[in-house]
């Protein structure tokens, strides 16, 4: 897929760009055809109002500014025609322009909408591979930034479809007038077109550079104040006022050098169309002397030169937009081709109690060195095991696969006799239910976090939480169950969040329990009583990560992993016996004093 | 002079423009930061900027010549409706076609817009080089601010609100003075301009213009406001969006795991529909605004014209003023509706102004002395008299605390979370000072001591372990000014760390990434530690880690911990027991107190506040 860590500028391709930028506008063309057929239409209609507007003016400069003020006068009925044929094409004009600009907008937001859910569904619809492998930064960046920026040149695109019409109607329009008037616009107007893409070009590399200067600037600010206070103890303040004043600088620089081609052009670009008029009004004077074009011809032309000049500034916009569009919406293009996970459409179904069987089990991430290495064994039902290891040792992956969160590489998985992978990622969590030692809890309520929008009696919610020694706190929020916790609400300590997952688990009835250093940030004796609270509950299947001693011994059976693989089984007493185990376990016993 | 404006002189539209405004809700997040101090709004806009002139000193040099350049600037725009009326007036009209007039006259108004391109283009230079000196002085200054402030500004839920000053409070400012602050010049002085010409052409065509603009202001600024009200929201579905993905992508683990795809699926298409209703009727604002000027600009024009040829002869209005007022119309309604579009962002400008400036005025509480002190070498003892802190809002921290500790000495801070451990500690290391008492560092009052002194010889290795995003090298030099990467990997063998440095991928050369967190929490303070031996300091503080340490690491952090502590006075925020085993004294935080000191062995068994934290701590190694 494509590289996308791209906060950078737009790799400069010009080759391919229009055909790439034109298969967005079809895309997004073909998805929404509606808005965007009535947004050109609109776009159309004003383009030849525009025109129509200055035939109006040169016709009323005529027959009744010329007659009022300069000749025999004119009579009522005719001076409310003239105003009255101002007032609509005015109308016309104005209602165009709204009809172009809301339903262009319509077409963006939609198109925006489109892609922004296509994207999430493929989150959703993702193995999980997908997202360990990509930081969640970049994912959040694919659903806001990428799929503003690839919409971004849709926004001028109706008026830049009305462009060619415009330029035609007004060359007609001059040319009916008189062929010199025509001559200077197809001078005028190209000279236009090339300085505003001159412009725009010439501004987009300090502009690039200004945006990731920005992004320095700001790193530093935020790096420095985060450690203000180790700043302080080292007195570092200056080195730090020395670091943002360097990056600060290269930003002011470059903000500069886009001021100085700003300087240059836009004064240009803007005084060109008026010195266009005042040719018009030379040529015209001479024109009227000669008696070829009346007064009215020559307001007429003047008029259409002044509003001639956004229209070429439109196209300047879609040329600029391009690039940067195409490049997010590659982006997306490699987010939305990459494989689906295998659901299977009906998972058979499980016996009540059962029994984990590990049955030659390899996996490794992308064929590089195995993290389990054909590993077997076998967990009976209502079993309680402990899983051993050092870091790395393939106790978190053996977990991953169990959730059937990960597909194993090689070998079978069983619960119950059905293989993990008939049943899916549908058909495992009704079996199994992991605690993890990240808790996630979302932003949203005690309740909603534990029950997960299930159906869950408070008897039932009750009884777990006393299971779990959380009654208590959670009886002490502000407002019990119905507190919102996570970013917005309560923030609950690392030993509270961990006993709100595990009850969260257990109120799902899991026939196997995952335990991953579940309860690593409880206290040490509320710990051993809800571990205790556990066996005693019994009628589950356990499988325990644990750092902690007391957790260790609790488990009827303890598996110690070493590279991937199984190396010793037995109870605690008997594993003591292995070197390794004995080292690692004294180890653990160390950090916990 | 011009600035990219929506519908200049025209009446018509750029869209890519109104595509920045809506593209800008999405980038300012952090500009929402929670601060609560709304003095603008009483203080009013002169008032930023009387403050703001007196905090930047670039903005007042050749300010006046500026201005006076873009008064020229903008007078220059009447250059062709002028022209256009002397033309039609003097030269066609005037009998028979004078083309000498219409040469002369055309051929002025051609030399004056090419005076006037120069004009604009070392106007605009000018502004801008202003304003970006202007906004690097101010960023700079404001940044060097933030680092004199103490513990007492820098508390951890202000921390976003600080860094939003020197990031998106400059950047609104930035964007402000790039086009607002040119609109507000450019356009007041336009509309004064075009009014004036329009008044000494006819007062009772002006009149008539200005009549039909007047229902238009009341329309302009309700659409406006519905706007801006439909764009608050429309930022507050977008950050709910945003907030829902980053959920679902942090939480998908437990999404899958527990069968929640379908659930989230539901509420992520719900939150991306209410984003695209709200964009929707923003939208519908957006459309109107253009529009509803256009057609009042033709309006006006058409009622100009009809009453200007009815009543014209009798007010004494000739055919080229009246052409000409075709032309001013648009120069007139243009920078109405530009006024009315930059007003929001001139509000969050001057806001954003105001609260730097704040930050500005804000006295660095800890002032180092102007001759310092000098403190002895070896270990250092550290006394605390009637000791006492409080933050700027809320209460007291400290209690006047009578603390002594003799040199040599180690000892163990423990006590909850607010218990004001952490707090006496920072002022031992001077993070601030202490708002009544004294904090005697060696027999010195630590204010005496010389800034670099104290700095060499208390040093604090703080609990998150921040490290700088550069090399493991690098951070551990930091702890000496001109320490060499020799002295570096001296400090790391003399620490017994060797075996673990040569454990990461690049030896002392590995980057540790942003804050460090390519690195474990505990291998960020074995960096701290070495960091710290750099120094040699006769007063060590460490603020334990409270997070769990993986074994490996552990062992390593004990043995440079002993190592380190060797022949200093060090003082433990503990979190350890073996630390509070091993201390010479405990010293137990309640609530602001001390209540309870003394040895480990004696304090374990007294049955007091101590007991039970040991009781807790014993817990995980009890036998079953």
């Amino acid at each position: 897929m494509i590289d996308s860590d791209g906060s950078g500028p737009a790799p400069a391709r010009p080759d391919g760009i229009f055909r790439r930028g034109g298969s967005l506008v079809l895309r997004s063309f073909r998805d929404h055809p509606l808005p965007h057929i009535l947004a050109i239409a609109g776009a159309n209609v004003f383009a030849v109002a525009v025109v129509g507007t200055t035939i109006v003016l040169g016709r009323v400069t005529d027959e009744l500014i010329l007659p009022g003020l300069d000749g025999g006068g004119v009579d009522r009925g005719t001076a409310l025609a003239g105003a009255a044929a101002l007032a609509a094409v005015g109308v016309v004009r104005g209602a165009s322009m709204m009809v172009r600009r809301f339903f262009n907008f319509v077409a963006v937001s939609r198109t925006q909408r489109t892609w922004r859910l296509a994207i999430l569904d493929q989150y959703l619809d993702a193995p999980l591979s997908f997202h360990r492998s990509r930081p969640a930064g970049q994912l959040l960046a694919h659903a806001d930034a990428d799929v503003e920026t690839a919409a971004s040149m849709l926004m001028p695109l109706a008026y830049s479809m009305s462009v060619v019409a415009l330029v035609v109607v007004s060359l007609v329009s001059l040319l009916v007038v008189h062929p010199l008037f025509a001559f200077v616009a197809l001078i005028l107007f190209p000279v236009l077109a090339v300085l505003n893409q001159r412009y725009t070009r010439s501004v987009e590399a300090p502009a690039a550079r200004a945006q990731a200067a920005v992004g320095v600037v700001s790193g530093i600010a935020h790096e420095s104040l985060d450690g203000v206070f180790v700043v302080k103890t080292l007195g570092r303040e200056d080195d730090e006022v020395e670091r943002l004043a360097e990056a600060s600088d290269v930003l002011r620089v470059e903000r500069i050098e886009i001021g100085r081609l700003r300087a240059v052009y836009l004064p240009f670009i803007y005084a060109l169309p008026n010195l266009g008029i005042l040719v018009v009004l030379l040529l015209g004077s001479w024109l009227v002397d000669q008696g070829s074009a009346s007064v009215g011809d020559v307001v007429r032309s003047m008029a259409l030169f002044n509003l001639l000049t956004v229209p070429m500034e439109i196209l300047g916009y879609l040329f600029q937009e391009m690039p940067r569009s195409v490049v997010s919406m590659d982006r997306l293009d490699g987010i939305l081709a990459t494989d689906l996970e295998v659901r299977p459409s009906d998972p058979p179904s499980v016996p009540a109690s059962v029994e984990v069987v590990f049955d030659d089990v390899s996996f490794s991430f992308d064929d590089r060195t195995p993290v389990l290495d054909h590993l077997s064994a076998r967990i009976g039902a209502g079993e309680s095991v402990a899983l051993v290891g050092a870091t790395g040792s393939g106790k978190s992956t053996l977990f991953d696969l169990l959730t059937g969160l990960m597909p194993v590489t090689g070998g079978h998985v069983t619960l119950g006799g059905v293989d993990l992978a008939e049943l899916g990622a549908d058909g495992v969590p009704d079996v199994v239910a992991p605690v993890f030692q990240e808790t996630y809890l979302f932003a949203d309520t005690v309740r909603s976090n534990l029950t997960l929008d299930r159906e869950v009696s408070d008897e039932e919610l009750a009884r777990v939480l006393r299971l779990v020694a959380a009654d208590e706190f959670v009886g002490a929020l502000p407002h019990g169950l119905e507190t919102v916790v996570g970013e917005r609400g309560v923030t609950l300590s690392g030993g509270q969040r961990q006993r709100i997952a595990l009850a969260r688990a257990l109120l799902r009835r899991p026939r196997v329990l995952l335990l991953d250093d579940a309860t690593s940030a409880v206290d040490p004796v509320v710990e051993a009583e809800i571990l205790d609270n556990l066996r005693s509950e019994g009628g589950r299947t356990l499988l325990v990560v644990a750092h902690r001693l007391a957790t260790i011994r609790l488990a009827d059976r303890v598996l110690f992993l070493e590279d991937g693989r199984i190396a010793a089984d037995g109870s605690h007493d008997e594993m003591l016996a292995v070197p390794a185990y004995a080292a690692l376990v004294r180890a653990y016993e160390g950090i916990s004093r | 002079m011009s600035t990219h404006v929506p519908g200049e002189d025209t009446g018509a539209s750029i869209e890519p423009i109104a595509g920045g405004d809506l593209v800008g809700p999405w980038e300012d997040h952090d500009v929402r930061t929670p601060d609560g101090d709304g003095g603008i709004e009483a203080a009013g806009s002169l008032e930023v900027l009387r403050r703001g002139l007196t905090a930047s000193p670039e903005l007042r040099s050749g300010l006046l010549l500026t201005a006076s350049m873009a008064l020229a600037v903008a007078a220059g725009k009447l250059l062709v409706p002028l022209t256009i009326q002397m033309v039609l007036d003097k030269g066609v009209l005037a009998g028979d076609v004078d083309i000498g007039i219409v040469m002369v006259l055309t051929g002025l108004a051609a030399g004056l817009v090419l005076v006037g391109i120069l004009l604009e283009r070392i106007t605009y230079l000018r502004l801008t080089i202003t304003a970006e000196n202007v906004l690097y002085g101010l960023r700079v200054r404001t940044f060097a601010h933030l680092h004199r402030l103490s513990l007492a500004e820098h508390t951890a839920s202000r921390k976003g609100v600080l860094t939003a000053r020197v990031t998106s409070d400059i950047e609104a400012l930035n964007k402000f003075a790039q086009w607002g602050a040119v609109a507000w010049i450019i356009s007041a002085v336009q509309i004064v301009a075009v009014l004036v010409i329009m008044l000494v052409f006819s007062w009772q065509l002006a009149l008539v213009m200005l009549m039909v603009h007047v229902p238009l202001l009341p329309v302009l600024r309700s659409v406006q406001r519905g706007q801006l009200r439909a764009y608050d929201r429309l930022r507050t579905r977008v950050s709910d969006m945003l907030g829902r993905v980053s959920e679902s992508v942090l939480g998908m683990g437990v999404i899958r795991a527990y069968g929640q795809r379908e659930v989230n699926r539901a509420d992520l298409h719900e939150a991306v529909d209410q984003q695209y209703r709200q964009q929707l009727r923003a939208m519908r604002y957006f459309a109107l605004v253009l529009p509803l000027t256009d057609v009042v600009g033709m309006a006006a024009i058409a009622t100009v014209i009809a009453s200007g040829v009815w009543w014209g002869g009798a007010w004494g209005v000739s055919a080229g003023e009246l052409v000409a007022f075709i032309f001013l119309a648009n120069l007139f309604v243009a920078p109405i509706t530009q006024l009315g579009e930059v007003l929001d962002q001139t509000q969050t400008a001057l806001a954003g102004w105001w609260k730097i400036l704040d930050v500005l005025d804000t006295e660095p509480d800890v002032v180092e002395p102007e001759v310092g002190l000098d403190l002895p070498e070896g270990s250092l003892g550290v006394r605390a008299e009637a000791l006492e802190f409080r933050y700027r809002e809320g209460g007291l921290v400290l209690h006047g605390l009578d603390i002594d500790i003799p040199p040599g000495s180690s000892v163990a801070v423990v006590g909850e979370t607010g218990s004001g451990k952490t707090t006496f500690v920072k002022l031992a290391a001077r993070l601030a000072d202490p708002t009544a008492g004294r904090m005697l560092i060696a027999g010195i009052d630590l204010r005496d001591v010389g800034a670099d002194e104290r700095r060499a010889a208390v040093r604090m290795v703080p609990q998150d372990g921040f490290l700088f995003d550069t090399t493991v090298g690098e951070n551990i030099r930091f702890g000496r000014p001109g320490a060499t990467p020799v002295d570096a990997v001296d400090a790391v063998a003399a620490l017994g760390l060797d075996e673990w440095v040569a454990s990461l991928p690049a030896g002392i050369d590995t980057p540790v990434g942003e804050r460090g967190e390519s690195l474990s929490v505990g291998e960020r303070q074995l960096v701290a530690l070495a960091r710290a031996h750099l120094a040699d300091p006769g007063l060590l503080i460490l603020d334990e880690a409270t997070s769990a340490v993986d074994p490996e690491t552990e062992q390593a952090l004990e043995q440079a911990l002993a190592r380190l502590s060797e022949g200093r006075t060090t003082i433990s925020v503990a979190h350890r027991l073996s630390t509070a085993e091993r201390a010479d004294l405990v010293l137990v935080f309640d609530d602001g107190y001390v209540v309870e000191r003394g040895r480990h062995a004696d304090l374990a068994t007294a049955g007091g506040v101590y007991s039970g934290l040991h009781e807790s701590w014993l817990g995980s190694t009890r036998n079953r």
